[in-house]
């Protein structure tokens, strides 16, 4: 469960969120400069808002009121971000393992997420021998791997062609099954949102619009498009 | 007949083993100082940076001279650093501070340039993965800085090798002790008949030189296809 209240300021955006959610994936959808991807850097803890709260699974990562604030590097938040960031000096494996616990038991789950993830043959690879898919999978299973108490994908699929789309799609579709990280997901795509979210909190020039279940939102959606010409795909 | 003499030989290895220790020596430092200069913002900064040009700008010697009021044997440092059985005037590790001392300003500014290039959101995501400043730090700032620090390290050895005027300055001309190879061509030049030595020590220079040059060129080269491969 998240809970999550937050107050910054920008120099071109007011931000002002807050909303709670025992969903396992919880989509933020809303157009570019909504504050989407603000709200995942509060929460990874690379951004310092004014003023605000954040609790998972009632762990607090920040209190502004009470002057609680968990460093970035032990909220154990997997951030998958947009460009992927993987270490272009390290391969496939150093970058998967890069966040891994030093346990027995994390070679049984490297094992499992490599797996699970399609990633047994790019292992030896550095990221520039590696496709904008593959890059995006591997960004997922370091992320994974680091034990995260939630994993944040801010826009996992944008800028991939329609092929790697689908696979990184369907990847992350078997993660939601086989995983059940709670998964907060940015995006400014509705079949995105269809495919992988329970909830929907939308967002809009820094402010919560509506939170709903992902069907209540696709049936919108729908009824939206067959009463008039379909909205444009960034649309809310 | 041998390439060099005995005591040419000596200043050759001297000025070598100078010149390496002089960058080892100054490299924590100058990583630091590159580090604080490219990550932080503080008060002081700018008059911080302008001691840092200072060995660029000054005068050799009035650096020699400098380190000599400092480090001296009745100096206030130098005396207290006695005490410890600590003594670098007029000995070859006075030739090490005062070639690390010249060759510093080089070492930080390459090094700075290089921290200057990695990707600040690398060091982000590697602090989501868990990683704290000094594993990030030695994780992913310094091997993506790798070939800039070389290239920083190779410079500095350049300018330490030929070190002359801060090193006579403070440690003098002392045969086998302080006697760098500029040093002893400074010498050759000044007795009759020195000339043919003259000329061997200064090929030498040149061989020294123009490795260390090739290096520097090839490094900072690698480094640029580097990033722009990353870009």
């Amino acid at each position: 469960m998240i809970e999550l209240s937050l107050r910054h300021a920008f120099a071109d955006l007011e931000l002002d969120v807050g909303f709670r959610s025992d969903a396992r994936v919880l989509a933020l959808f809303g157009p570019s400069g909504a504050g989407k991807t603000s709200v995942l850097n509060a929460i990874a803890g690379l951004l310092a808002p004014r003023q605000g709260r954040i609790a998972i699974d009632g762990t607090v990562l920040l209190d502004s009121a009470r002057g609680v604030r968990v460093p970035t590097a032990r909220r154990r938040i997997g951030y998958v971000f947009q460009d992927g960031r993987l270490f272009p000096h390290l391969n496939v494996r150093g970058n998967l393992l890069y966040g891994a616990p030093r346990r027995g038991r994390a070679a049984g789950e490297f094992a499992a997420i490599v797996d699970l993830l399609g990633l047994g043959a790019l292992l030896a690879r550095r990221p520039h021998h590696l496709s904008g898919g593959e890059r995006q999978r591997v960004a997922i299973g370091r992320a994974l791997l680091a034990e995260p108490r939630a994993l944040l994908l801010d826009e996992p699929l944008s800028g991939l062609h329609a092929e790697a789309r689908a696979q990184v799609l369907a990847h992350l579709g078997r993660l939601k099954r086989e995983l059940g990280v709670f998964t907060l997901l940015v995006t400014h795509h509705a079949d995105e949102v269809g495919a992988l979210a329970d909830e929907v909190v939308r967002l809009a020039d820094g402010h919560v619009v509506r939170q709903l279940p992902v069907a209540e939102f696709l049936a919108e959606r729908a009824a939206a498009t067959a009463d008039g010409p379909p909205p444009p795909r960034a649309a809310l | 007949m041998a390439l060099l003499a005995a005591d040419e030989w000596q200043a050759l290895a001297l000025s070598l083993r100078v010149a390496v220790l002089a960058v080892a020596g100054a490299a924590p430092f100058a990583l630091a100082l590159a580090w604080l200069l490219s990550r932080k913002r503080f008060r002081g900064r700018m008059l911080l940076e302008a001691l840092l040009f200072l060995p660029l700008i000054l005068p050799p010697v009035v650096t020699g001279y400098a380190l000599l009021a400092l480090l001296g044997r009745h100096a206030p440092l130098g005396e207290l650093l006695g005490r410890f059985g600590i003594v670098v005037a007029f000995r070859w590790t006075g030739a090490v501070v005062a070639a690390a001392v010249m060759g510093f300003p080089l070492l930080v500014l390459s090094v700075r340039q290089a921290f200057d290039h990695v990707d600040r959101r690398l060091e982000a995501a590697a602090e989501t993965l868990g990683a704290g400043a000094w594993r990030r730090f030695a994780t992913i700032t310094l091997p993506l800085s790798a070939r800039g620090i070389a290239a920083g390290a190779v410079l500095a050895f350049a300018r330490a090798f030929g070190e002359f005027g801060a090193t006579i300055s403070f440690v003098s001309n002392i045969p086998g002790e302080t006697r760098t190879l500029p040093i002893a061509i400074y010498e050759l030049l000044n007795v009759p008949g020195g000339m043919p030595g003259v000329r061997r020590l200064a090929l030498v220079s040149l061989v020294v030189a123009f490795a260390a040059s090739a290096a520097a060129t090839r490094l900072a080269g690698g480094a640029a296809r580097r990033r722009g491969r990353e870009d």
